[in-house]
This record gives structure tokens, C-alpha cells and sequence, in this order.
């Protein structure tokens, strides 16, 4: 699957399938702090995601301290 | 995973209430948590003029969206901070927003209309950026909307910008900034009314708000804040999140519950010391205000 990565821009390809759990913990990502998009949708903990799955790992924490 | 409601497919789950969400019933929840949010700590009156701080993020833009969701009339107002890029994509993705759904925005540009911007003042007064950033943002926000006759003005902090600040405070046992920790920020003579509607939702709530309602958000961060200590805060307390789901709920509404007013008496004390701003005229403790005396040295610079 190809996975895209923000902050920095980046693009890996992993071999699917894997749940999104999964998907996260190879990549050390926190749940807490990103969504996961599958082609347009989002997609919770246990979706599983395929081979040829397109999917966006959109990092959710912003801010200054203001 | 379903959704808690309707048992349909889920589309996000939210671990600290233990349940997944469809699109339909989870725009639902968001509404109603800000519907209650603005109740519990009586926030907005009907009727009243609202200006929200737009930063052309996931959070002011869900803000707004919510506050007309559920009926209020909520103008925006955009702050032109002058950080190359990022601040030509933000101010794009405020004006888009408001284009498309027919709202007023009003917009102020630092370097235009006060002669400086964000990098500039950071160089100038050797702060770090976010701090010049943050004092910019809340003298204009306040300013504009007593100028233009607004009761009280909305910002898009969330509960992990909540949390984030709380635990900074609690680190250095800042008394008068743990005092007015609060949800809502009363109209005082020179302050117009400040709330945070969003303080019973997440980031993570927030960002997926925007996608499920086709908000167009600036999804990159500033990159004057990268690495600050705020954002080292929100690491350490999403780490103990996913380890205790609730653990940035419980210390939040904890702290406003049982803390908060044992620190109002600093806030109260600070505030009776204000005099007025011999430049502008703001409330400031000083001769000058912190605005003018950053403003001066920044645009001298």
C-alpha cells in the first residue's frame, strides 16, 4: 500500500494487508495524534487496509502556545 | 467498529468515551459537546455578536462552522502574521472557507497595518516567535472586536490545547496564568468577553470535524513552532492518552472543577493593577503596553 506522511511530506510503501493498529505501531505514530484516510474516508483503530490500499497519516497536533 | 448510535459502520473511534462514531452521529456528537460546552460555563447569549479568531487551521475553521451550525451569528477575523508560505496558505484556506459558505471575514495584516511581522518581531526582540505571535494575536483580537462592536471573542483552543497549557503552568506554578485558566475570560473595562467552545473536544476531533464536512484546513504546522515546548507538552500527555484514555479529560475539567478557583483570587489581583496604555490606550500593568513596546522595537528593527 502506498502510505503518505505529512510534516515532512513523505510517501512509503508497505506491504499490506494490516489493520490501521498495526499500520501505526510499525510506524511509532500515537493514535492520539493522527487520522487515518484510506482513499477519502477515514478509518478507525481496526479497519484493515490492503495491498493496494492508498492511505494518508494526517497528523492532528498544531499550535503555538498562544 | 460500529457506531455507538445506529450500529452502522464507524468512521472514527474516540477512545476516551469508549466508542466509535458514523459521519452522521459523530457531526452530531461535536455539535452537542459545543452545545454543552457554551451551556455549562454559559459562554454566549443569544443574540450576541461573535468574532472568531481564524487562523485558517482545523480548530478556528470548525469552530466557526459550529458556532452557525447551531445558530449564532459568528463573524471571522484573520491575522496576516507574515510567515512566508505557511501564512500565504493559511490566509487562503480562511478566505476560501468564507467565500464558499458566504461568511464575513475580516482581515488585519501585521505587516501592513502595524509595520512589522512574526519573524521580524522574533529577530528583533530575541523571543522566541510563538511568544510575539501569541501576544499579537490576543492585543488584536481584542482590539477589532471592541472597534467593530463585538461581544465576545471565540478561539479555537481545544481540550489538548487545554491540557497542553495547564500542565505548563502547573510545571512552573505560574498562580495568575493557573487564575485565569478558564473557559471563559469575563468582559472586563478594555476586554471584550474571550470563550472556548471547543474545550470538551479533542484535536484529533477536531481534524476529523473538517474532513467529514469538506473544511479545506492548512494541515501543515507553522514552522516557527516546531519543536516549541507546547508541542513537547502534547507529546508527553498523548503518551499517558493512549496508555489511560481520559487522562487529558480528568486533568483539564479536573483542574477547573477542584483548582481553578483556589488561583482566581492571582488573576483578580493582576487585573486590579492595570492601568491604561499611554500609546493605545489598552489595559496594560505598565506605562506601555506589551504590544506597543514589541511593536516599537520590531518595526524599528
Amino acid at each position: 500500500m502506498k502510505v503518505l506522511l505529512r510534516n515532512p511530506r513523505r510517501e512509503l510503501d508497505l506491504r499490506g494487508p494490516l489493520t490501521v493498529a498495526a499500520l501505526l505501531e510499525r510506524l511509532e505514530l500515537n493514535p492520539e495524534s493522527v487520522l487515518v484516510i484510506c482513499g477519502d474516508t477515514l478509518v478507525t483503530h481496526d479497519a484493515r487496509l490492503a495491498d493496494a490500499d492508498t492511505v494518508e497519516i494526517r497528523p492532528v497536533m498544531s499550535g503555538g502556545a498562544s | 467498529m460500529k457506531c455507538r448510535v445506529c450500529r452502522g459502520p464507524a468512521v472514527i473511534d474516540i477512545r476516551r468515551h469508549n466508542a466509535g462514531f458514523c459521519a452522521e452521529h459523530f457531526l452530531h456528537h461535536c455539535r452537542e459537546q459545543v452545545r454543552r460546552g457554551i451551556k455549562e460555563h454559559d459562554m454566549l447569549r443569544p443574540g450576541e455578536r461573535v468574532l472568531v479568531a481564524v487562523s485558517g487551521g482545523k480548530d478556528s475553521l470548525a469552530l466557526w462552522d459550529l458556532l452557525v451550525a447551531l445558530g449564532y451569528d459568528a463573524d471571522g477575523l484573520y491575522l496576516g502574521l507574515g510567515i512566508g508560505e505557511y501564512s500565504d496558505h493559511s490566509g487562503d484556506a480562511a478566505r476560501s472557507y468564507a467565500g464558499e459558505r458566504g461568511r464575513k471575514l475580516h482581515e488585519v495584516d501585521l505587516a501592513a497595518d502595524y509595520g512589522y511581522d512574526i519573524p521580524g518581531a522574533a529577530a528583533a526582540t530575541h523571543r522566541a516567535p510563538c511568544g510575539a505571535c501569541g501576544l499579537s494575536k490576543r492585543h488584536l483580537f481584542n482590539r477589532v472586536a471592541i472597534e467593530r462592536g463585538y461581544d465576545v471573542v471565540a478561539t479555537g483552543h481545544n481540550l489538548d490545547d487545554e491540557a497542553a497549557v495547564l500542565l505548563g503552568n502547573v510545571m512552573r506554578w505560574e498562580a495568575g496564568y493557573l487564575g485565569r485558566q478558564h473557559p471563559v475570560l469575563p468582559a472586563t473595562l478594555g476586554f471584550a468577553r474571550k470563550v472556548k467552545p471547543l474545550i470538551r473536544l479533542g484535536e484529533r476531533e477536531m481534524a476529523a470535524y473538517c474532513v467529514l464536512e469538506g473544511i479545506d484546513y492548512i494541515v501543515e504546522e507553522c514552522p516557527m513552532a516546531a519543536g516549541n515546548r507546547h508541542l513537547g507538552y502534547k507529546e508527553v500527555l498523548n503518551a499517558l492518552e493512549e496508555r489511560s484514555p481520559g487522562t487529558k479529560a480528568a486533568f483539564v475539567f479536573g483542574f477547573l472543577d477542584r483548582a481553578q478557583p483556589h488561583f482566581a483570587g492571582a488573576a483578580l489581583e493582576e487585573r486590579e493593577t492595570l492601568g491604561e496604555c499611554a500609546v493605545c490606550g489598552s489595559p496594560t500593568t505598565g506605562e506601555v503596553c506589551a504590544f506597543c513596546r514589541l511593536r516599537e522595537r520590531a518595526s524599528d528593527a
